[in-house]
């Protein structure tokens, strides 16, 4: 923080750091400075005039240059002639502001009457009336009478559609320009704009499909009016109806801080639902943004398919059956299995579900794994970012390394986080096969071939490093690079660093070389044990990280793993669903119990299935990314029979002979602080602890931040990497090995992740259905030249002895013989894979 | 001297009530007419084309210190036109055992749906026929309207809310 400036707002004396714009000192004043164009997000535009004050500045002696000073000592203030925008002003010493003067108000009252001479009076229907801040400041400094005739208000239309997603009432907009600067300014999706002039000026989309970006809704949380709404909520109830229930968002490892909206509901047959998911504030987390992802997707949680009942299987059938019969079904056969159980979970579910589940294994001499292609969660134990990270406090002095990751579609809004770091400074290494979003501000754009990634990171330590470790000859190509040397200089030079791995094109083994390579590198430079250091894991769910400090590990060969087992236990994953070829092997198991949200492929195969709470219904905490332990709560009342994770886990322990706590799962977290040393000091208390945060963004504030929740609920407890806590790490040889070759036709299919994908989590979502695409593959004309594929076109894969037909999309950016495939497609596919293609029916042109 | 006087007058007022004109009224045979302003149960006002005017903003329910009003909007089409605006209410419910008939309700309705009428027999033999939906509150379509939902012209409403006149009293 630099130097600090005293001035005088309204009486109040205060002082902040210098360059504070006025209308920021004064909210952290705590004086009410209306504006409009104004977001403490985004850069002033100085556009509505909502935010006018008095300024004045002391006087200064022309002759001496020194400030004029009265008789009692104080400084000799001159105002200025005209209003000036307190948005725009930043604070000079001395300067005295007033905002209560008659001529202000006068200013206010016009400037609002302006704006309403067009504006429809909607506020009964709107939805944004409530937490509307023109609502607000019209109750505030409107006159209450308009002098303007109705009958000549301009009108325009009232429902026009951006997308599916966002509707624009044009009437209503005041064209202040936040939603067209944040799509350009903060998230860089340049798809909307103004259109126009004057009173006829509109915002219109330029993308087809319409307002095409991941974060759309957020612009219908900062319009200060309700001229962007979304269609989820639309007409669904008004603001104040609502009861607002903290919440995080489990869809990605960001773990973004949401608060759910919830009332009952006639036409869910009075039960509780979520109407509405918005955002709330975490500035180490997710600020105040989410993306659509995590607003929209939700509605799975509520979807009519929910398993409400326990099923067991009589005579090859599933029947619904009781708990009680269920449960003891279960601790029977699981007791016989002794340890010859396995235990298989995604980190979907809460810490606490993940505790109970591996206690119970642990209690029976089981074996547990995780359900995850990505590996790495050990290392990020010891070497992931340290405590006190918070990407909002990286610029200059930083270098972020993104590797094998296409951020935006693994996790959005760490590309956003990453983005914005990268403008306040910090440098950018991007390493991907091919072009992603994230390149747009990197300092540095590393390629490498599909498979590489491991040998890329390699050779950045080796160009740092006397002790070369010799590359695969495949590979070699990599370390020729002159913008390797350049990159790794930067990386190494940085007083913080951290790396970004995700999943673009890895799979279980190469992701295992890939996280090590990472590792090593940030031990040799020195980047570890520090906050805004270490090594951050882009998952593919969002507690997969605390699945890993829970004690679950991927298995190497899941489905050899899976067979022939006595007992499998399956919680949150859908296996068979994902890949045909686990059917069989599940098959073998002498017992399935799966525990699950949905009658899922996997569920079909069961001996019994357990309906298992959606995380609405239920609280628990999740380990984000960066290792923060989140806290969500109840929102809606159980659904029928559901029952949480943990306490079904518990229910069939209790049965067992093991006392797990099956009612408070705050118990469970006092379980895992005394039982996993790295939780040794998490508790409820400290993960929903809070403090202060900037910017200030009540709801009602007339200095309006938007829809935003604020934070009272909990910003979460970082936890401490064994690095930060002083325990030696140590460098672990990657072991590389060839990349698989094609099939016949040289092809390798590697995985990438979609951020709509087909999954259970996403799919019940109707209103997303546009943006989700048919199960598709991606490759380079070139690649598949012989067979003369025109965009579009069906196709058959031959891969992993399945056959799936699928579109292809044909991409002159990507590299050569791959096809890229989309997880969670219905396309059964782990790692890089052989495939073998063949045309079914060529695309309509 | 003045008791007797005092005396006097009391059985005055009694001699005057004994020959005067009752006023029992035998209900319910009988009902007495209620003041302009009465405020009893409510009813959900109509448009003469039938269309509801109720545009299920919830301000009603908004307003009610009783807390005895639900209301759940939804989305109008030309095809199913409820109200003449973008919104009405599909479900709209007043407990007339939390009610206490102050018509705030009635005073906060943007376009004079809710109104309260003439009607105070309200008894009820159970707490849930003390729930009274949008169906019982509804006035009947007036001679010349049509029912809701009705099917209309596209492009014949285009406001969010019907244009309305500054109320008069
Ligand atoms: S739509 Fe909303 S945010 Fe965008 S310019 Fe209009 S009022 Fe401002
Ligand atoms: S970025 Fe990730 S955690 Fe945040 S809202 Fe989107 S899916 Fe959820
Ligand atoms: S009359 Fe008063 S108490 Fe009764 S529903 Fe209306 S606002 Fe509520
Ligand atoms: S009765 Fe009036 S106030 Fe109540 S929801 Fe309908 S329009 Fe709104
Ligand atoms: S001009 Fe300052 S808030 Fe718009």
């Amino acid at each position: 923080m630099g130097q600090l400036i005293s001035l005088e707002i309204d009486g109040n004396k205060v002082q902040v750091p210098a360059g504070t714009l006025v209308v920021d000192a004064a909210r952290k004043a705590g004086v009410d400075i209306p504006v409009f164009c104004y977001h403490p997000k985004m850069e002033p535009v100085g556009m509505c005039r909502m935010c006018l004050v008095e300024i004045g500045r002391p006087q200064m002696n022309r002759d001496t240059g020194e400030l004029e000073r009265n008789e009692d000592g104080s400084y000799v203030i001159q105002f200025g002639p005209k209003l000036e925008t307190g948005c725009t002003e930043v604070v000079s010493e001395g300067m005295v502001v007033r905002g209560m003067t008659d001529e202000v108000s006068r200013a206010r009252k016009d400037i609002i009457e302006f704006l309403l001479t067009s504006h429809p009076l909607d506020c009964p229907v709107c939805d944004k009336g409530g937490e509307c801040s023109l609502q607000n400041l019209t109750m505030e400094f409107g006159s209450g009478d308009g002098r303007f005739l109705y009958d000549e208000k301009k009108h325009f239309s009232k429902h026009v559609p951006l997308g599916e997603l966002i509707y624009l009432d044009r009437e209503r907009c005041i064209q202040c320009g936040r939603c067209v600067r944040f799509q350009d300014e903060i998230v860089d999706d340049a798809v909307i704009g103004f259109e126009g002039r004057g009173r006829s000026l509109k915002i219109v989309t330029y993308s087809e499909p319409g307002f095409d970006s991941y974060y759309s809704g957020n612009t219908t949380d900062i319009c200060p009016v309700g001229a962007l709404t979304t269609s989820d909520f639309r007409f669904g109830a008004r603001p104040w109806e609502m009861k607002a229930v903290a919440s995080v968002c489990t869809h990605c490892p960001v773990g973004c801080n949401l608060t759910l909206n919830v009332r009952r509901e006639n036409k869910s047959g009075g039960d509780f639902v979520v109407k509405r998911v918005l955002p709330r504030q975490n500035e180490a987390v997710n600020e105040i943004w989410i993306c659509d992802k995590g607003r929209f997707a939700h509605h799975y949680a509520s979807s009519e398919d929910r398993l409400t009942q326990p099923l067991v299987r009589v005579d090859g059938e599933l029947t619904p059956a009781s708990w009680d019969e269920a449960l003891e079904l279960v601790a029977k056969r699981f007791k016989e299995a002794g340890s010859d159980l396995l235990t298989l979970a995604s980190g979907r579910i809460s810490n606490e579900d993940l505790f109970n589940l591996r206690s119970l294994s642990d209690h029976l001499g089981g074996s547990t794994a995780l359900y995850s292609e990505m590996a790495g969660g050990d290392l990020v134990a010891q070497v992931g970012v340290g405590q006190g990270s918070n990407f909002s406090n990286l610029g200059p002095e930083t270098t972020i390394f993104v590797v094998a990751s296409n951020l935006e579609e693994e996790a959005p809004l760490y590309w956003l986080r990453v983005k914005q770091a990268a403008e306040r400074g910090a440098k950018l290494i991007v390493a991907n096969p091919r072009h992603t979003k994230t390149e747009r501000l990197a300092s540095h754009v590393l390629r490498y071939p599909y498979g590489g990634e491991a040998a890329l990171v390699l050779a950045l330590t080796n160009s740092l490093s006397t002790k070369r470790i010799d590359l695969p000859n495949e590979f070699r190509e990599i370390e020729r690079s002159r913008e390797i040397q350049a990159a790794a200089k930067d990386f190494a030079e940085a007083d913080n660093a951290i790396i970004l791995f995700g999943n673009e094109g890895t799979g279980l083994q190469t992701s295992r070389h890939l996280a090590q390579a990472c590792a090593n590198l940030l031990i040799i430079t020195g980047h570890t044990g520090k906050a805004n250091n270490g090594l951050i894991a882009v998952w593919q769910r969002a507690n997969t990280q605390g699945a890993w400090d829970m004690g679950f590990r991927p298995a190497a060969d899941l489905i050899e793993t899976v067979r022939s087992k006595q007992a499998l236990y399956i919680a949150a994953a859908d296996p068979a669903g994902d890949d045909p070829n686990f059917v069989e092997a599940i098959k073998t198991t002498g017992f399935i119990v799966v525990q699950e949200l949905f009658l899922t492929e996997t569920a079909k195969l069961a001996d019994v299935v357990l309906p298992a709470q959606a995380f609405i219904e239920r609280e628990g905490t999740l380990t984000n990314g960066e290792r923060r332990v989140q806290r969500f709560y109840t929102a809606v009342p159980e659904r029928l029979q559901t029952r949480p994770d943990y306490s079904i886990t518990a229910q069939i322990s209790q049965l067992v002979g093991l006392e797990l706590e099956d009612k408070h799962p705050f118990r469970v977290m006092e379980q895992i602080a005394a039982q996993i040393p790295d939780y040794s000091d998490v508790s409820y208390e400290k993960v929903s602890a809070v403090v202060e945060q900037w910017p200030i963004i009540g709801r009602s504030d007339l200095y309006y931040g938007g829809t935003t929740y604020e934070n009272s609920q909990g910003l979460g407890y970082q936890l401490q990497p064994a690095a930060q806590k002083g325990q030696p790490v140590s460098l672990e040889a990657v072991q590389l090995e060839e990349f698989d070759s094609g099939g016949e036709a040289g092809l390798v299919a590697v995985p990438v992740t979609v951020l709509y994908d087909r999954g259970q989590m996403v799919i019940p979502a109707d209103l997303l259905h546009q943006r989700i695409p048919e199960p598709y593959v991606v490759v380079h004309p070139e690649s598949i030249a012989h067979l003369g594929l025109i965009d579009g076109a069906h196709v058959r894969l031959d891969i992993s002895g399945i056959e799936v037909d699928v579109v292809a999309h044909l991409d002159e950016t990507i590299p050569q013989d791959v096809l890229l495939v989309p997880r969670s497609m219905g396309i059964p596919i782990h790692g890089p894979t052989p495939v073998e293609i063949a045309v079914v029916e060529q695309a309509v042109t | 001297m003045s008791a007797v006087v005092g005396l006097a007058r009391g059985l005055m007022t009694t001699l005057r009530s004994m020959f005067g004109k009752p006023i029992t009224v035998q209900y319910p045979e009988q009902k007495l007419p209620v003041t302009r302003r009465f405020k009893g149960r409510h009813f959900l006002d109509r448009y003469e084309n039938g269309l509801e005017k109720c545009i299920g903003c919830a301000l009603c329910a908004a307003a009610c210190p009783a807390n005895a009003i639900f209301v759940e909007a939804s989305e109008n089409t030309d095809e199913e036109r409820f109200s003449p605006g973008e919104r009405y209410a599909s479900t709209y419910e007043i407990n007339m055992l939390r009610c206490i008939f102050c018509g705030y309700c009635e005073d906060a309705c943007p376009t004079e749906a809710i109104v309260l009428g003439d009607n105070y027999e309200l008894s009820f033999t159970d707490r849930k026929s003390a729930i009274y939906t949008k169906e019982m509150l509804i006035v009947p379509v007036p001679e010349n309207g049509k029912p809701t939902p009705q099917e209309i012209e596209p492009g014949t409403f285009t406001r969010s809310i019907p244009v309305m006149q500054d109320p008069e009293d």
